[in-house]
C-alpha cells in the first residue's frame, strides 16, 4: 500500500514538473499565436481543451509550430523532441480535458485489428479525401489531404479523435476504437505493400500512368520516327 | 510596265548519293557488325526473360532508388522482354538504312477514272437486267418486297426494349421513409445526436427493414451524410431548419451533377466538395452550389430523434436525389 501511495505522489510530481516544463515552452514557441494562457488570438485558435493528443499530432509530426502562413501546415521535422512534447502535451492537457494521446490503445492494433474490415472502413470514411491506397489527395484552394505513408499508428488515430485542419472528427461512436484499430491496421498494411509490378508511379492511379506514356512514351516513339525518316550515310 | 517573268526550269531530282556502306566494303562490314550486335542483345534481353522466370524466386523483393520495394521477378521479365523486342526492332532499321538498297524508284501515278468504254458498258448491263426483271411491269412484287425489306431492317428496334426494366418511379424514391433510423455504414449501428461531435461527419445508411437487403443499386440512391456544425452558424430557411437536429445536418451523398459520392468535407471551411469535378457546396446555406458544375444544391434529408434519442429520418427526400434526369419534375 505504502509503495503504491509513493508510486502515486511521484508520479503527480512527474506530472506537476512536465506541466511547468511544458508551460515555459508554450510561452516560448506558441503564446506569440495562441496567447499567453493558451486562450486563442486573432491567427490561432484556442488550446483549451483541444486536449494531449491535438498537441502530440500537431507538435509530433512538426505541423506546429507553423512555418508560414500558407493554407495548410504540412508534415515537416518536428522541432521539439519528445520529451518537449510530451510536456507540451501535459500542459494543455492541464489547462481543461480533452482527448489523450492514445498510446496504449494504439499498442494492440496488430492484435485487435482486422484488416480487411479496416480496408472497408477506410473506403467508406477516408478514401475520398486519403486516395484509395492512402496516398492523399487535393481539397479546394491549395489544401490537400496529406498523405498516411509516414504515418505512426498514434498519429492516425490521433487524427481521427481531434479533426486537425480540414479533416472532420470521427469520434470514438461513429467509428469504434476497435474499427479504429481495425483502420491503423489496415494503413500500416498499405504502407508495407511492395510494388509487384514495377514503379507504383505514386499509386495513384491511371491518371500518372497516362501522363508518363503520353509524354514519356509517345516522345519516345516520336524520336523513332525521326530516327526512322533520316536517311543513313 | 509587266516583266516578263522568266519560266523556272524544272530542277529534277538531286544526285544520287552513296552511302558509305555502298562504296566502302570496310564501312558495309562494320554495319554488318552492328546489326549482327543489335540481334545480339535482343537474344541477351530473352536468356534474362528466360533467366529470370527460371532461377529468380517470385518473392525476391529488390529496394530500388526513385521504385522503393520492387518485385525482382517482375522487373527482369519485363527489362528482359523490352530489350528482346527492342533491339529486334532497332536491328532491323539499322539494316535497313545502311545495308539494303536505297536506289529511289519512280512509280508513276495513274488515272482513278475507268476508261469510257468498260463505264458505258457498266450502266448498259444494269439496264438490260433491271428491265429483264420488269420491276417496273409487276408493282404488286415490287412493293411486297419494299415492305418486307423495310420490316425485316426494323425489327432489331424490338431488341432495344431488352436493355433493361423501364426506370419508371425508382429514380425518384429512396429506402428513406419517415421514421427510418440512420445507421452507419459500414457497421449498421444507429446513432444518438450525442454521438457527434461538433465537426465530425458520418456516413450513414437507412436502417433495413426484416425483408429488405442493401443492393447495389439501392446504395447508390441511398448514402447519406451526417455533419454536426453549431447550431447559431445555420443560415437556413425556418423549414429548413427544423430540418435539422441541434447542429446536426443530413444530405444524400450523391453529387447532383454525375452522381458521383461528395463526402470530402473540409471541417474549417465546411465545404463539401465533390472529387470527380470539383463541385462544392455550402453545408450551413443546405449545401448551396458554390462552385463547380453541380446545378441544384444537394438534397436535404429532414431528421429529428425518436422516443429513445436515435436519429430518425422525419420524412423521405423531398426531391430525387442525385443527378438530373429526362422525366425529373423537379
Amino acid at each position: 500500500m505504502a509503495s503504491a501511495g509513493t508510486q502515486k505522489s511521484a508520479n503527480a510530481l512527474a506530472r506537476t514538473t512536465s506541466v511547468d516544463e511544458g508551460r515555459q515552452i508554450f510561452l516560448r514557441g506558441c503564446s506569440s499565436c495562441h496567447g499567453i494562457n493558451a486562450e486563442g488570438g486573432d491567427i490561432a485558435p484556442s488550446l483549451i481543451g483541444v486536449g494531449a493528443a491535438s498537441v502530440d499530432f500537431q507538435v509530433g509530426t512538426g505541423r506546429m509550430p507553423l512555418a508560414d502562413m500558407s493554407q495548410q501546415a504540412a508534415r515537416k521535422r518536428p522541432l521539439y523532441n519528445p520529451e518537449q512534447v510530451a510536456a507540451l502535451a501535459a500542459y494543455v492537457a492541464s489547462l481543461a480535458p480533452g482527448p489523450e494521446i492514445p498510446n496504449q490503445v494504439v499498442a494492440s492494433y496488430e492484435r485487435d485489428g482486422n484488416t480487411a474490415q479496416g480496408g472497408e472502413l477506410f473506403r467508406t470514411n477516408c478514401a475520398m479525401c486519403h486516395n484509395f491506397s492512402g496516398q492523399g489527395g487535393a481539397l479546394s484552394q491549395g489544401k490537400y489531404a496529406p498523405s498516411l505513408m509516414g504515418s505512426t499508428p498514434a498519429q492516425i488515430y490521433e487524427a481521427m479523435i481531434t479533426g486537425p485542419q480540414s479533416m472532420p472528427v470521427f469520434g470514438d461512436k461513429v467509428i469504434s476504437p476497435a474499427d479504429k484499430l481495425s483502420i491503423i491496421k489496415w494503413i500500416k498494411a498499405a504502407q508495407n505493400e511492395p510494388n509487384l509490378g514495377g514503379a507504383s508511379l505514386g499509386r495513384i492511379g491511371p491518371v500518372t500512368e497516362g501522363l508518363l506514356v503520353w509524354t514519356l512514351g509517345l516522345g519516345l516513339l516520336i524520336g523513332i520516327a525521326v530516327w526512322l525518316a533520316t536517311k543513313a550515310r | 510596265m509587266s516583266k516578263e517573268i522568266e519560266r523556272l526550269s524544272d530542277p529534277g531530282l538531286p544526285d544520287h548519293v552513296h552511302r558509305k556502306a555502298d562504296v566502302d566494303p570496310r564501312a558495309a562490314k562494320k554495319a554488318e557488325r552492328q546489326v549482327a550486335i543489335l540481334f545480339s542483345l535482343s537474344v541477351i534481353g530473352t536468356l534474362l526473360f528466360v533467366g529470370s522466370y527460371l532461377w529468380i524466386p517470385a518473392t525476391t523483393f529488390l529496394f530500388l532508388p526513385a521504385m522503393g520495394s520492387t518485385n525482382a521477378q517482375q522487373l527482369f521479365l519485363g527489362l528482359g522482354l523490352t530489350l528482346a523486342t527492342l533491339f529486334i526492332g532497332l536491328g532491323a532499321i539499322h539494316w535497313a538504312k545502311t545495308l539494303m538498297p536505297d536506289n529511289e524508284v519512280i512509280a508513276e501515278r495513274h488515272e482513278f477514272r475507268s476508261e469510257e468504254k468498260d463505264r458505258q458498258d457498266f450502266v448498259d448491263t444494269v439496264k438490260t437486267q433491271a428491265a429483264a426483271a420488269g420491276l417496273g411491269r409487276r408493282p404488286l412484287i415490287k412493293r411486297t418486297l419494299g415492305i418486307a425489306l423495310g420490316l425485316v431492317s426494323a425489327s432489331p428496334l424490338l431488341l432495344l426494349r431488352d436493355l433493361g426494366p423501364l426506370p419508371k418511379k425508382s429514380l425518384e424514391q429512396t429506402s428513406w421513409e419517415k421514421g427510418t433510423r440512420l445507421v452507419t455504414d459500414p457497421g449498421n449501428l444507429p446513432i444518438k445526436a450525442s454521438d457527434l461531435e461538433v465537426g465530425a461527419v458520418a456516413q450513414v445508411l437507412p436502417e433495413l427493414k426484416s425483408n429488405q437487403e442493401r443492393t447495389l443499386n439501392n446504395l447508390a440512391k441511398d448514402a447519406v451524410l451526417l455533419i454536426r456544425i453549431r447550431p447559431e452558424e445555420f443560415e437556413l430557411s425556418p423549414e429548413r431548419l427544423s430540418w435539422t437536429h441541434e447542429g446536426i445536418i443530413a444530405f444524400s451523398k450523391i453529387c447532383t451533377h454525375m452522381g458521383c459520392a461528395v463526402a470530402l468535407y473540409e471541417q474549417q471551411t465546411k465545404h463539401l466538395l465533390c472529387p470527380c469535378h470539383q463541385s462544392k457546396f455550402d453545408v450551413p446555406r443546405a449545401a448551396k452550389v458554390i462552385f463547380g458544375p453541380a446545378a441544384r444544391p444537394l438534397p436535404q434529408l429532414a431528421i429529428t430523434v425518436d422516443s429513445d434519442g436515435y436519429l430518425i429520418a422525419q420524412k423521405p427526400f423531398s426531391e430525387p436525389v442525385g443527378p438530373s434526369f429526362w422525366e425529373r419534375s423537379s
